[in-house]
């Protein structure tokens, strides 16, 4: 009992809040580590890259902007960014409703709804490449599956990955197939919104839009918002799609901005390029956040804490 | 407040009622219209699905027919074990497993060990320091992708899959510690003052305390973590070179480029690929649901 008293008295030496200080910085030392070694070292090196022009044989060589001029006069530079602000702009929208609209049809006490957020969620996880290697099979112009459903219909048959107007339309209505994906979280989030608002609102005589705008909508609005910026992160990095599917053809109209990156990269082996539209990449990223930050951050409705 | 409901709804005329129902019930003519609705985009979504395994066992002549058949006839098994040794996936699946749990280790144990730290020791600068690394979610692995390369170039770890599977025991990515951290953040501090009072050191608490209470959260970024691993095809890509060292992902897309035109056999790998992770899904529904949840959940 003394020993310990004792033994407490020596370790005072240090305080609780040294120790704890410490403590905590060991703990948190791997993702600290991770992050300066894997995340900020390699985007410092990035921009040091970026105003090297370097094969990877012979020593880098230092072209101060030149890249960046470069990019500017780079015609598939310009392709990669209206084809993948095409496929961003339309495919993340359209996924939000519709994932949303799912899920507002999934709330309704319907029998056996497990099952259907199941087979709605199931294609969501599949794995890029057989994902890649199974649509191209489906676009299949004379015996795939989606110009079998048209013909069907008795409407004519589309070129769909050969065509460079249907090629992003293609890959658009692919990513359409994940909805499920979203549509679990909207649904949970939906759940999540207490009944007694409804009827609140009800009382006061709001009809079902009224209600849904001015219940619904706030309710979900952080959900929506994160999701919302996630999708357009994730979007704007395609490259797998691109890559199997298409290698940024037909005429480069899905030509993916981060294909562009890995073919300089790897394929022309020009890092230091490479490097350079890497950062404009993250310029974008960057930007387009604060953008959705700016203007819908503040209608974003938060619950007070109670 | 029940008269007030039940005057409105004697009010309603019986067709209304039938579709608004009553505040309980979502009428009858709604459900069926919902559940309708529901079962196309059902068939929508397993159409592929069905296509892609219809396909697979389908003799090559009759892969290449307009309209295409559904039930194929001939039946053919073999295609199965045709495609998977044309090129071994038997080994890609190996090195695709050793990465993964490699990987998930590496996460699981780091990250749960950084977010304890974030979420139940008080320092300065603690949450300065997790606003700056949860700011690394939003950069690009476009712009990690060419540096870090270099890196092990450098190290001399091309071509190896040390490059896969060592950075993430550095935290296990921002996202996980986040996830975690937002968990431990509910378990009461009483549990960790009374360990404290007893003696325990802090990797005690968080061995014996916060540890097995976590398991729920721990597996769901356990099994979101073997999935991306599997499904991961950008990384091995740049790093790997060699056959023998080839993911799933690497060999899939290697037999794409070899048998462009063997739909049945190209079908037949790209269904064993998938049925993992639908075991996986299956297996484990509530943690992905659950998961999913709170991973889109936390705006």
């Amino acid at each position: 009992m003394i020993a310990q008293r004792q033994r407490a008295a020596h370790s005072s030496r240090l305080s609780m809040r040294t120790r704890s200080t410490i403590t905590g910085y060991l703990f948190i030392m791997p993702i600290v580590l991770g992050f300066l070694i894997w995340v900020a070292g390699p985007m410092l090196i990035a921009i040091g890259l970026s105003f090297t022009s370097w094969d990877m044989l012979r020593k880098p060589e230092f072209v101060g902007f030149q890249n960046y001029a470069q990019m500017f006069k780079d015609e598939l530079f310009w392709k990669s960014l209206q084809a993948t602000f095409y496929f961003t702009l339309v495919s993340v929208p359209l996924s939000l409703i519709i994932s949303f609209a799912v899920a507002m049809l999934m709330n309704v006490q319907v029998r056996g709804i497990a099952f259907f957020r199941m087979l709605y969620y199931i294609p969501s996880i599949v794995p890029s490449v057989a994902n890649a290697v199974l649509w191209v099979w489906v676009f299949n112009s004379e015996f795939g599956l989606l110009n079998a459903g048209l013909s069907w219909l008795g409407l004519p048959k589309v070129l769909w990955l050969q065509d460079p107007r249907w090629a992003m339309p293609a890959l658009i209505l692919m990513s359409l197939w994940a909805v499920g994906g979203s549509m679990v979280i909207y649904l949970a989030g939906l759940q999540g919104i207490p009944q007694h608002l409804y009827e609140a609102a009800e009382i006061d005589g709001a009809g079902y839009w009224s209600r849904f705008f001015n219940v619904t909508i706030p309710m979900m609005s952080p959900v929506i918002f994160f999701n919302l910026v996630m999708g357009l992160i994730g979007a704007l990095q395609t490259f797998t799609q691109g890559y199997l599917m298409t290698k940024g053809g037909p005429q480069n109209s899905t030509l993916f901005y981060g294909l562009h990156i890995y073919q300089s990269a790897f394929r022309d082996f020009k890092m230091g390029y490479a490097a350079a539209l890497s950062w404009v990449l993250f310029t974008i990223v960057l930007l387009l956040s604060l953008f959705v930050f700016r203007s819908l951050g503040s209608k974003v409705y938060y619950e007070e804490p109670r | 407040m029940s008269t007030i409901t039940q005057n409105d709804v004697a009010r309603k005329s019986s067709m209304q009622r039938l579709w608004t129902g009553t505040s309980r019930r979502p009428g009858l003519l709604r459900r069926a219209i919902t559940w309708i609705v529901l079962c196309a985009g059902a068939v929508l979504m397993t159409l592929p699905f069905v296509w892609m395994v219809s396909t697979s066992f389908k003799v090559e002549s009759q892969v290449w027919v307009f309209p295409p058949e559904w039930i194929p006839n001939p039946f053919r098994w073999q295609n199965y074990t045709e495609a998977l040794t044309l090129l071994p996936f038997g080994l890609y699946a190996w090195n695709t497993f050793i990465i993964t749990v490699l990987t998930t280790m590496g996460v699981v144990f780091t990250s749960s060990l950084c977010a304890y730290g974030f979420a139940r020791i008080q320092f300065p600068g603690r949450d300065l320091v997790f606003m700056i690394v949860l700011s690394s979610i939003m950069i690009p692995y476009a712009v990690l992708m060419i540096p870090q390369y270099i890196m092990f170039r450098y190290l001399g770890w091309i071509d190896t899959f040390l490059p896969l599977w060592f950075p993430v025991w550095f935290g296990g990515g921002a996202f996980n510690v986040f996830l975690l951290r937002q968990f431990f953040r509910t378990i009461p501090a009483e549990l960790s003052d009374a360990a404290r009072i007893d003696g325990s050191s802090e990797f005690g608490i968080y061995w014996r305390v916060i540890l097995p209470l976590a398991g729920p959260a721990l597996a769901t970024v356990a099994i979101f973590t073997v999935l991306n691993t599997w499904n991961d095809f950008l990384a091995p890509l740049i790093y790997i070179s060699s056959q023998d060292k080839f993911t799933l992902a690497l060999g899939l897309a290697q037999f794409r480029g070899l048998f462009s035109t063997q739909w049945q056999y190209l079908m037949a790998a790209s269904t064993v690929v998938v049925i993992p992770t639908m075991l996986v899904f299956l297996f484990a529904q509530r943690f992905f649901i659950e998961g999913v949840v709170l991973t889109g959940m936390k705006g």
